[in-house]
């Protein structure tokens, strides 16, 4: 048999592990990633004219992004690596990629899908005034570029992103003013137990609160959001909310950065058929594998916080096992061994990761309190009243019926900041459990595909 | 005014680029949304609604930032570079098939 | 236990809704099955062309009882479907000249069945139509046709009916059905069963499952359509617009919605799997639908795609449906297997398919169109 064809979607840390281990094994993968260098989003490499060092950009995980660059850059020559490459479609054994108006289709014996994360968003009125970014956007900016976001920057949401971010964004000089926390201080003494599973992930998340302190940061816990304000032309100017059952306050600022822990990149494992189960700890959909990383379709496998979020130390270990996984499935040699002790990594990690989903729950109810004017898909301008009233007049009650006739998830993000919030809402207003709202189907294109695509003169 | 803020990396060599037909200066390494943003508040026009839009995730996923070339075409401004000569509109240029039925 | 009901209509999508709302009007009790949801596969997922002209002569009226329909559609449903009548162009390529003289055949006898057509070539056209691309030679323009929305079409039919008394049941899939007596008996997959004098069979792709039941098999075909639809642009194209030519991959079209999204189809159409609910778009069949849309249209050529979908849908040989009564069995009706153009025609379908039930008789010519002519020997 010739050389067995391994794709591995996605150079993040999950990916860039798996290549590894194919390198390791003599296989030469096909390494397709949207980015224009590797790295993924969390240990995002900055252009090559910077010149901040890694302890500046990755903070306590310096040693860890530094390592993985370095292994990626040592693998380039072994491995067929295409940047700013866009898995768009999977069918028939073959991925479907663009590469500006370059279309190809690939074969694979496997396909290890390393798709990594986006943020969790949970709406607030006036979210879609100039000025509003998710989380990891506003680290992006940061790290890719060098910029806040803003000159006076709120962050609220919650999850240990929130406070890394936040305490970056002081370190390299933003003016923040302030941190404000959905999750009650409670809930994060409920979540120790797991989240002394990892004892310095833990240590560092407490010590980066105290550092934002101490810079002089208002951090408050128990915030419900009411409202964004802001002006169509200008954008935001502030923030209206509450702290637990307290008196309103308003802040001024001219940006947010908003999220709530993440969520897995899922349309490609959709687009090849893998099937999908309702995690009630997260409360989202995931797709199914085993404890190797197999999906439910053979030869196609799931890695990272693609499949679900376990983190970036979670997603290197996950990332090597499933690809040692689909290197033994081929009958290749692979140490047993190792993957019992990958396995045992992963796990620890599994518990840590449930400990932060107790720590920084996600406010489904907010979904439900959202007022019939605020925007709650910003791609369509679907108002939470437009919903409601689509669920009325129809009976709709399922996400992807409901997206049918309201169109919330219909645009050019495909639901990926707006569906879950809505299932939420869905499963409120009809008062089901969010579960039997279902999921949104995953449709090509996973991103904007151009008309001009296979157009070689183009 | 300027939505973003630099806090560093600043001694790149500088480019110029023209935004809506005005000429605007950026470093080398920007990415349009950074180069649009650190001199102005906002990237483009909602279709739906009638505020501006900044983008939101700079990771390619939300597809809020495309922004418009003088020629017709598309860009992701969080995920194209900067460079010199481009020419960039914030609106979408109105549609050049007009039909008279 | 049976519920019972003067007529039995199993599948939910655009013929069995309206047919459930005309079947009102006429006073008879109506129990519509769905299996899913309503108007979820081909109603819900076809392109949404409310287009006469291309349609078989012996068609037109049928297509003009369901125009009819189309323009008080708001009133009738009390729902906005999003149809305009905004226009309808069909073009030919330079490559086929020979089709210029079948659009000026086809619209001397639409002409006759009130289908107005004005057929443009040269700077008439391109005046008229700035869009078209150099290969583009002339065009067959409808000013009466236009499209709508069909993911809210159906719906919109089936809530107009079950405001009006019918009484409809989603995620009931049919297994069984048969005459009794004087009555018909539907069972359900989870033991249900609902008992009438008439059944009307408007079950798509799975029409044959029950007509084979009553010894009428016919040989339908499952296929998908080939849908995408762009990001949202200025709204400037109003007609729908569609390309005649005898090869398959070329027959594609484009509509703008008033939103600004262009919706684009055609081209090959993919397979669809009715036993597992499911319809896929094969990748190969975008990327050239793509390139025949460039064709047509090259200015679309600057524009991205943001979804693709497709949804399983009915094709008989002859193209033509299944539509009247059983030629086996008294009180049994079909309407299915549109082969992917039954959504211009739905209305009237479920209007005329209400009026043979109640009234015995309809001046629709449906000869085209009887079940008798798959019958062996």
């Amino acid at each position: 048999m010739a050389d067995p064809r391994i794709i591995i979607v996605g150079a993040g840390p999950a990916g860039t592990r798996a290549a590894e281990a194919c390198v390791q094994a003599g296989i030469r993968p096909i390494v397709l990633d949207e980015g224009r260098r590797d790295g993924g989003q969390i240990y995002r490499r900055q252009p090559d004219n910077f010149t901040r060092p890694y302890a500046k950009l990755y903070g306590t995980e310096a040693p860890r992004a530094q390592a993985l660059h370095e292994t990626f850059d040592g693998l380039k020559d072994r491995i067929d690596y295409r940047a700013e490459t866009l898995v768009w479609n999977i069918a028939d054994g073959h991925v479907r990629t663009a590469t500006r108006t370059m279309e190809s289709a690939l074969p694979f014996d496997a396909l290890l899908l390393c798709t990594g994360a986006t943020d969790r968003l949970m709406p607030v009125k006036g979210w879609q005034f100039a000025g509003a970014y998710s989380l990891g956007g506003a680290q992006v900016a940061l790290k890719s570029q060098a910029v806040s976001i803003g000159h006076k920057v709120v962050f609220m949401g919650s999850g240990p992103l929130l406070y890394l971010v936040a305490s970056q964004y002081v370190q390299a000089g933003a003016d923040v003013v302030a941190v404000l926390d959905t999750a009650p201080y409670s809930a994060r003494i409920k979540a120790l137990p797991d989240l002394l599973a990892v004892p310095s992930v833990l240590w560092n998340g407490v010590a980066l609160t105290l550092a934002l302190k101490r810079a002089g940061v208002m951090v408050r816990n128990s915030v419900k959001p009411l409202e964004i304000l802001g002006n169509v032309e200008d954008g935001l100017s502030g923030i209206r909310f509450r702290v637990g059952a307290g008196a309103e306050q308003t802040i001024a600022c001219d940006a947010v950065a908003m999220g709530h822990h993440l969520r897995p990149e899922t349309q490609l494992a959709d687009l090849a058929r893998c099937a999908f189960a309702f995690d009630p700890v997260t409360r989202q959909w995931l797709p199914e594998r085993d404890g190797d990383g197999r999906s439910s379709v053979a030869g196609v496998y799931l890695a990272g916080d693609g499949a679900k979020i376990l983190g970036a130390r979670s997603a290197e270990a996950s990332g090597r096992l499933t690809a040692l996984a689909a290197l033994g499935d081929l009958g290749l040699p692979v140490d047993k061994g190792e993957m019992a002790s990958l396995r045992g990594d992963v796990g620890t990690y599994a518990k840590f990761a449930r400990g932060l989903a107790t720590a920084f729950p996600w406010p489904a109810e907010q979904a439900g309190a959202l007022p019939d004017e605020a925007i709650l898909c910003r791609c369509e301008g679907v108002t939470a009243g437009d919903l409601r009233a689509v669920m009325r007049e129809t009976g709709a009650k399922e996400a992807n019926r409901a997206k049918a006739f309201s169109r919330v998830g219909m645009g050019r993000c495909q639901g990926r900041y707006c569906g879950l919030a809505a299932a939420e809402l869905i499963a409120a207003q009809a008062d089901i459990p969010v579960e039997q709202v279902g999921r949104l189907r995953g449709q090509a294109p996973v991103k904007p595909l151009n008309i001009s695509i296979g157009d070689t003169d183009a | 005014m300027s939505r973003f803020v630099r806090l560093g990396e600043t001694d790149r060599p500088s480019l110029t680029l023209h935004v809506d037909g005005a000429p605007i200066a950026a470093l080398e390494g920007d990415t349009l949304m950074v180069a649009l943003l650190s001199q102005g508040a906002a990237l483009r026009q909602s279709e739906f609604g009638p505020e501006r839009r900044a983008g939101f995730c700079l990771m390619g996923a939300c597809q809020d930032c495309w922004v418009w070339t003088e020629s017709g075409d598309r860009l992701r401004a969080c995920s194209t570079l900067a460079a010199p000569g481009q020419r960039i509109l914030t609106s979408q240029p109105e549609a050049s098939w007009p039909t008279h039925a | 236990m049976s519920a019972a009901s003067d007529v039995i209509i199993v599948g939910g999508g655009l013929m069995g809704s309206s047919a459930a709302l005309f079947l009102r009007g006429h006073g008879l009790s109506v129990t519509l099955l769905e299996t899913d949801l309503i108007g979820r596969q081909a109603s819900g997922t076809n392109f949404g062309n409310v287009r006469r002209q291309g349609r078989p002569i012996h068609q037109l009226p049928l297509a003009n009882r369901a125009i009819d329909i189309w323009r008080r559609s708001r009133e009738l449903l009390g729902a906005d479907v999003e149809y305009l009548q905004s226009g309808h162009i069909r073009v030919c390529y330079r490559e086929r000249p020979e089709l210029v003289g079948s659009m000026e055949e086809y619209a001397d006898k639409a002409r006759a069945e009130g289908l107005d057509l004005e057929l443009l070539s040269g700077n008439a056209l391109r005046d008229k139509f700035p869009f078209f691309g150099a290969d583009v030679l002339a065009g067959s323009y409808s000013a009466t046709d236009g499209h709508a929305n069909p993911r809210l079409a159906a719906p919109a039919f089936a809530r107009a009916a079950e405001r009006l008394g019918a009484v409809i049941h989603e995620h009931t899939k049919i297994v069984d059905a048969q005459k009794i007596g004087e009555d018909f008996v539907v069972s359900a997959a989870d033991g249900r069963t609902f008992r009438a004098p008439i059944l009307l069979v408007t079950a798509g792709a799975w029409g044959n499952a029950l007509s084979s039941q009553f010894g009428e098999p016919v040989p339908i075909v499952p296929r998908g359509p080939n849908m995408s639809v762009t990001e949202p642009v200025p709204y400037a194209i109003l007609p729908a617009v569609g390309v005649m030519t005898p090869v398959e991959e070329e027959t594609v079209y484009f509509r703008q919605v008033a939103r600004g999204n262009i919706v684009l189809g055609g081209s090959t159409r993919g397979p669809s799997f009715p036993d597992q609910y499911r319809a896929y778009v094969e990748p190969q069949n975008t990327v050239s639908q793509l390139k025949h849309i460039r064709r047509l249209a090259p200015a679309l050529g600057k524009l991205n795609i943001i979804r693709v979908w497709s949804g399983i849908e009915g094709y008989l040989p002859d193209s033509q449906p299944v539509m009247g009564p059983s030629a086996t069995t008294s009180g049994l009706y079909y309407a299915f297997g549109f082969s992917g153009s039954g959504f211009q025609i739905g209305p009237g379908v479920g209007e005329t398919m209400a009026e043979i039930i109640a009234q015995g008789a309809t001046d629709i010519p449906i000869a085209p169109y009887t079940i008798g002519r798959f019958a062996k020997g």
